[in-house]
């Protein structure tokens, strides 16, 4: 085998044990399927029950924004297993192993996407239960799904950067949930950004969470002509700059996490 | 014979701490040879960057012919090691830790699923192979972690404190394996603060303080370094303490040690089985009552004390009774 296929296959079976970890581990298995549901079924029946919107269901208008949430809290699943793992001496043991030394983080964030899959696919079905639907073609809802997927895994590399960079479980989870949470809530996902006030607007319009949703939601169609388009560049062009951030984070978090990971186990 | 195991003037500091300070090991192949010291002593340094988890600030190394900074790709393929925490995955099971190993060594599917369960088999974990390691005890995940040093069948085998913190069962059962692995000529690394865990597994002991190799020989040679066998003999008086001095002094090698507090006397001996006997003889002549005698063979604490000035850790006093 060479080089680039004993890392791929090193990654697939560090993969396979994050997965047979995860479905282990029931904290981490809620993460993945009942929290994506308690989402939905939150988010439409207590906000999509008070809150109308011209020309569509405003549980429509929210479930891109509700899969957006979801990946990238479940992202967090790579920084915190990383974390978990660093106190352990299970890095230390995959080290003197003659693996491919990046197969650690690719496994991680392979199986990571993964369960950020079934998350997509669980709230998706749960979705169309309760009256959300894709109105455009299967080409279009396939790149929708697509385009969410490889934003999950683009935010694992920036989760496992963080969690590398502080290496305790509970300071990672809570940084990351003080970041996360306005990075989600500063956007579109739930509300028109363009009615935020002054700064806040434009902060939400130009952070990558909301182009996602704006993107997810046209993919899908969850759009109404009877709302205002939205006017910032980057929603204007939602789709291909939505692809672009995932792009560049990945460019950006790959090569940072990898540093980051030799020097945090290498001491 | 060549030597599995070479390093010469390791040093590592770590800011303003140096942990290695011109470390010099020799390892003959299928030997053991026991790094003894306390905390903090360089001992785990040692072995992580024999196992190429460091790379050390000078000196060099290798293992199994290969350099530890240079070859560490190829080196992995030829060692195991296991740590004093068990780097075993708490939610897999038995099995599938052992098959994860194996598939990182890239032995194959099939290969590392049948050797999973021969180590399994050969380290008593047989029935709790497919059980989360979670539920494990202390010294069965020892032993699984153990076993996944040996997953690749490696010609030399790094232990750093293998039993540090199980129990005295568990410690014994642990020694066991270990002794069979080296019968079966693997050569050995072995760490420990335990002074008698070094006397029973190591063919020579590298007494470590301060990051370098202090004293290094057999456990024999390292004892005669302090003295070889010493008589401890209590009785019953003062006069008879008195008595039994003027009477054993002609057999003693040495200087005698009379502690008058303790009611006894301490004699230096080279033949220690016949000079007892015939120090028992002229007591019994001179009618002095004895409460206790005993032949004592220094014991590994007393090199440490000796080499370094203070104890081998917290546990010497319980392992030397």
């Amino acid at each position: 085998m060479n080089a680039m296929q004993l890392a791929v296959a090193d990654g697939l079976t560090i993969a396979k044990r994050n997965a047979l970890k995860i479905r282990r581990a029931p904290d981490l298995l809620g993460g993945v399927v009942m929290l994506p549901i308690v989402f939905v079924l939150l988010f439409t029946y207590v906000f999509g029950s008070m809150i109308s919107l011209p020309g569509m269901s405003y549980g429509e208008y929210m479930l891109p924004g509700i899969f957006v949430l979801t990946i990238v809290t479940s992202a967090q699943i790579t920084g915190y297993t990383l974390t978990q793992d660093l106190q352990k001496g299970i890095f230390d043991r995959f080290r003197t192993l003659p693996m491919s030394p990046s197969a650690v983080l690719t496994g991680q964030t392979i199986s990571d996407v993964i369960m950020n899959l079934a998350s997509v696919i669980t709230m998706s079905l749960v979705g169309l239960l309760v009256g959300w639907r894709i109105r455009t073609s299967p080409l279009e809802a396939l790149l929708g799904f697509v385009m969410l997927v490889l934003f999950a895994y683009a935010f694992s590399w920036v989760t496992a950067t963080v969690a590398l960079a502080l290496r305790t479980p509970e300071v990672f989870n809570n940084i990351v949930t003080l970041v996360s949470f306005p990075l989600v809530f500063l956007s579109n996902a739930f509300a028109d950004s363009s009615r935020l006030p002054g700064p806040l607007g434009v902060i939400a319009e130009w952070n990558p969470v909301s182009t996602l949703v704006q993107a997810a939601r046209e993919l899908f169609g969850n759009t109404s002509p009877a709302m205002p388009a939205p006017s910032a560049w980057p929603l204007r062009h939602a789709v291909p700059v939505s692809l672009l951030w995932s792009v560049v984070l990945l460019v950006v978090f790959v090569p940072l996490a990898t540093r980051l990971y030799k020097k945090a186990v290498s001491r | 014979m060549t030597d599995a195991i070479v390093a010469e003037g390791l040093v590592k500091k770590y800011g303003a701490v140096t942990a290695l300070d011109g470390m010099d090991l020799r390892v003959p192949e299928g030997t053991v040879l026991g790094l003894l010291g306390p905390n903090g002593a360089g001992k785990t340094t040692t072995v992580r960057i024999l196992t190429t988890l460091l790379v050390p600030d000078a000196g060099h190394a290798s293992v199994a012919g290969f350099d530890v900074v240079r070859d560490a790709g190829r080196l992995r393929a030829r060692i195991g090691a296991s740590g004093q925490y068990a780097a075993v995955d708490d939610h897999l099971t038995g099995a599938e830790n052992l098959e994860m190993v194996g598939r990182l060594y890239h032995l194959g599917a099939k290969r590392s699923r049948e050797r999973a369960r021969e180590l399994l088999e050969r380290f008593d974990l047989a029935g709790a192979a497919d059980r989360p390691v979670q539920g494990y005890s202390g010294g069965m995940r020892r032993r699984l972690d153990l076993a996944g040093a040996l997953v690749a069948d490696p010609p030399v085998l790094f232990l750093d404190e293998p039993t540090t913190g199980l129990d005295p069962r568990a410690r014994i059962g642990l020694w066991e394996v270990i002794g069979e692995l080296v019968a079966a000529g693997t050569t050995v690394l072995l760490t420990t603060q335990y002074l008698e865990e070094a006397d029973r597994l190591a063919d020579r002991i590298a007494v470590v303080d301060g990051g370098r190799v202090i004293a290094l020989g057999t456990a024999d040679e390292l004892k005669s370094q302090v003295g070889g066998d010493r008589i401890e003999l209590s009785v019953a008086t003062a006069a008879g303490l008195a008595t039994a001095a003027r009477t054993l002094a002609p057999l003693a090698a040495g200087d005698l040690r009379v502690d008058d507090a303790a009611l006894r006397v301490t004699i230096p001996v080279d033949d220690g089985p016949a000079t007892l006997t015939s120090a028992l003889g002229r007591l019994a002549a001179e009618q002095v009552t004895v409460r206790d005698v005993g032949l004592r063979r220094p014991t590994l604490d007393d090199v440490f004390l000796t080499l370094t000035g203070h104890q081998a850790g917290h546990t010497t006093k319980e392992l030397s009774r």
